[in-house]
C-alpha cells in the first residue's frame, strides 16, 4: 500500500453508501440541535412546554404530509423504516382479515417486508411472491393475477429497489389493486426525497436517514379509510399506530431535511442521473466480464450496481474500503448470513463481485472519477492474485 | 439426460471458486458433454446459471446428488 492508501487517491475519504444512509443533511443537523432544545417535553400534556413540543411535532407532521401528499392526520413517526414497514404490512393484513388472509408482494422487497410476510405466514396467512424480469421489474400480470386471487388482503409493492435502483411499476400496480379492491402498500425508503412517488397507494413507508435526516425515524403513512389495525399493543400516541414515546428531536429534523430535500429534488437528481448513467457506461467499458444490473433507464438517480466475474465480493470491498472507497455489496461473502442477495437472485444475475455505488448530496465528480480510476486496477489486482485472468 | 463426462466437487467451497472451477475445466470435455458442479454454497444456485449466460454455455439444471446440491452444464463450444 502507498501513502495515499485509504485516502481515496489523496483526495480524502469517498462515501458512496448513500442508499444504506445518507450523510447527515446540514438542515437536519441545525434542526435537530433546535429540537433538543423545544421538543424534550411531552407532546401530550396540556402546559405551555407541552404545548411547544406539541407545536414542534405538528409542524413536523404537516411538513411531510406535504411532501408525500397525504394529510398530516395520516401520517405517523417510528423508530426506522422497518418498522414502518413492519407495522404497514401486519398491520394492513390485521385490518382486512375479514377480506382475507394472503399477503402478495414482488419478490426484491426490502428484507423488512419479507421478514413482516415470514410473520404473517408464522402465524398462519400466506404470502404469493411475485417475479421480476432480468431488470427487477416486478411482471405486472403476474402480479395483476396475484391481486385478484381468492383472500388477498394487501399487495405490496416497493417504490424503488434498494440493491439495483430500479423503479417498480407502482402507478400500474395502484390501478390493478384498485380494480381488485384491496389496498396497495409502497415501501419508499429509497425514493422519499430522491424521486416522486406515483399517487393512489394506501400504506407507505419511508425513513429519514436514507434522505440525510437523522437514524431512527420511519415514516409510516395510511390513507384516509383504509383498514388498518395495530399489530402492537396501542397507546394514545401517533393516533394509536405506534406506541411509546417518539423521539421529537429527530422527527424535528427528519422533517425539515425532507422539506429541504423535496425542494432540491430536482437539481439533485439531474445532477446525479448523468454521473451514475456515467458510472453504468465507464465500468462496462473499463472492468472485463463485469454485469452492470438493473433496469439502464427506469431506475433511480442515485444508484448503480455491479458484478465482477470471478472476484470475491468481500475482498473487493476490503480493497475499494483500503483505497478511501466506502460502497456495499450483495455478495453472500458480504452478509452475516452468507446467502446472497435475496434481489439478485430473483433477478437471476451474477451474484459475486458484487458492487453497489449510491450517491449523495456531497458527492462531487472529481469522486466519481477517482472512483473510476481506481476500480478497474484493483478488480485486476484481485483477479490477478486468484489466477483468474482469461478465463 | 445423458451422465456428465465431468464432475466438480466444490462442496464447502465459497463463491466464486465453484464458477472459477467451472471455467477452468469446461474445456475439458468436448463440446455438447455434460459438466456437473457439485456446490453447496447458497450463491453457486444463482451464480452458475448467471455464468453459463454470460459465457453462452447451457444451463440445464440443477439436482442432488446424495444430498447435494449439483448443477449441470453441458458446454457449448
Amino acid at each position: 500500500m502507498d501513502a495515499t492508501s485509504g485516502q481515496a487517491a489523496a483526495g480524502g475519504r469517498v462515501y458512496l453508501d448513500a442508499a444504506s444512509s445518507a450523510p447527515l443533511h446540514p438542515v437536519a443537523r441545525a434542526a435537530l440541535l433546535a429540537g433538543l432544545d423545544d421538543g424534550w417535553s411531552d407532546p401530550a400534556r396540556l402546559y405551555t412546554e407541552a404545548r411547544r413540543a406539541r407545536q414542534l411535532l405538528d409542524a413536523a407532521r404537516e411538513a411531510v404530509a406535504a411532501v408525500l401528499g397525504a394529510r398530516p392526520d395520516e401520517v405517523s413517526f417510528c423508530a426506522s423504516g422497518t418498522q414502518a414497514a413492519h407495522l404497514a404490512v401486519l398491520g394492513g393484513l390485521a385490518g382486512r382479515r375479514r377480506a382475507g388472509d394472503t399477503l402478495v408482494h414482488s419478490a426484491v422487497e426490502h428484507s423488512a417486508v419479507l421478514h413482516a410476510a415470514e410473520t404473517h405466514v408464522a402465524a398462519g396467512g400466506r404470502a404469493v411472491p411475485v417475479p421480476v424480469d432480468r431488470a427487477g421489474v416486478a411482471d405486472l400480470t403476474a402480479f395483476t393475477a396475484a391481486v385478484h386471487g381468492p383472500g388477498v388482503a394487501v399487495a405490496a409493492l416497493m417504490s424503488a429497489n434498494h440493491e439495483v435502483g430500479t423503479v417498480q411499476p407502482v402507478a400500474e400496480a395502484v390501478a390493478a389493486c384498485a380494480d381488485a379492491g384491496l389496498p396497495l402498500y409502497v415501501d419508499a425508503a429509497q425514493s422519499v426525497g430522491r424521486v416522486a412517488v406515483p399517487p393512489g397507494w394506501s400504506l407507505l413507508s419511508a425513513s429519514a436517514h436514507k434522505w440525510g435526516g437523522p437514524p431512527g425515524v420511519g415514516v409510516l403513512v395510511i390513507r384516509k379509510g383504509v383498514r388498518w389495525s395495530s399489530p402492537l399493543p396501542a397507546d394514545e400516541r401517533e393516533q394509536g399506530r405506534v406506541p411509546g414515546f417518539g423521539n421529537l428531536p429527530a422527527v424535528v429534523a427528519a422533517a425539515a431535511s425532507l422539506r429541504a430535500r423535496a425542494a432540491e429534488m430536482a437539481d439533485e437528481a439531474a445532477r446525479l442521473g448523468p454521473l451514475v448513467d456515467r458510472i453504468r457506461e465507464r465500468v462496462a467499458a473499463t472492468v472485463a466480464d463485469v454485469e452492470v444490473v438493473g433496469h439502464p433507464t427506469d431506475r433511480l438517480p442515485h444508484l448503480v450496481t455491479f458484478s465482477c466475474l470471478y472476484v470475491d465480493g468481500e475482498a473487493l470491498l476490503h480493497a475499494l474500503d483500503a483505497r478511501g472507497f466506502a460502497v456495499s455489496s450483495g455478495s453472500s461473502c458480504t452478509s452475516s448470513t452468507l446467502t446472497p442477495s435475496h434481489v439478485l437472485e430473483a433477478m437471476g444475475v451474477l451474484s459475486h463481485g458484487n458492487v453497489r455505488v449510491s450517491l449523495h448530496r456531497d458527492t462531487t465528480e472529481d469522486e466519481v472519477e477517482r472512483f473510476l480510476a481506481t476500480l478497474p486496477g484493483v478488480v485486476d489486482e484481485l483477479r490477478r492474485t486468484a489466477g483468474v485472468q482469461g478465463l | 439426460m445423458s451422465a456428465p463426462a465431468l464432475v466438480l466437487d466444490c462442496l464447502g467451497q465459497r463463491c466464486p471458486l465453484p464458477v472459477i472451477a467451472l471455467a477452468r475445466r469446461i474445456g475439458e470435455v468436448e463440446p455438447g458433454a455434460i459438466v456437473r458442479v457439485l456446490a453447496d454454497d447458497p450463491a453457486a444456485r444463482v451464480d452458475i446459471p448467471a455464468w453459463c449466460r454470460m459465457r453462452d454455455q447451457e444451463f440445464l439444471g440443477a439436482t442432488e446428488v446424495d444430498g447435494a446440491p449439483a448443477f449441470d452444464v453441458r458446454r457449448r463450444a
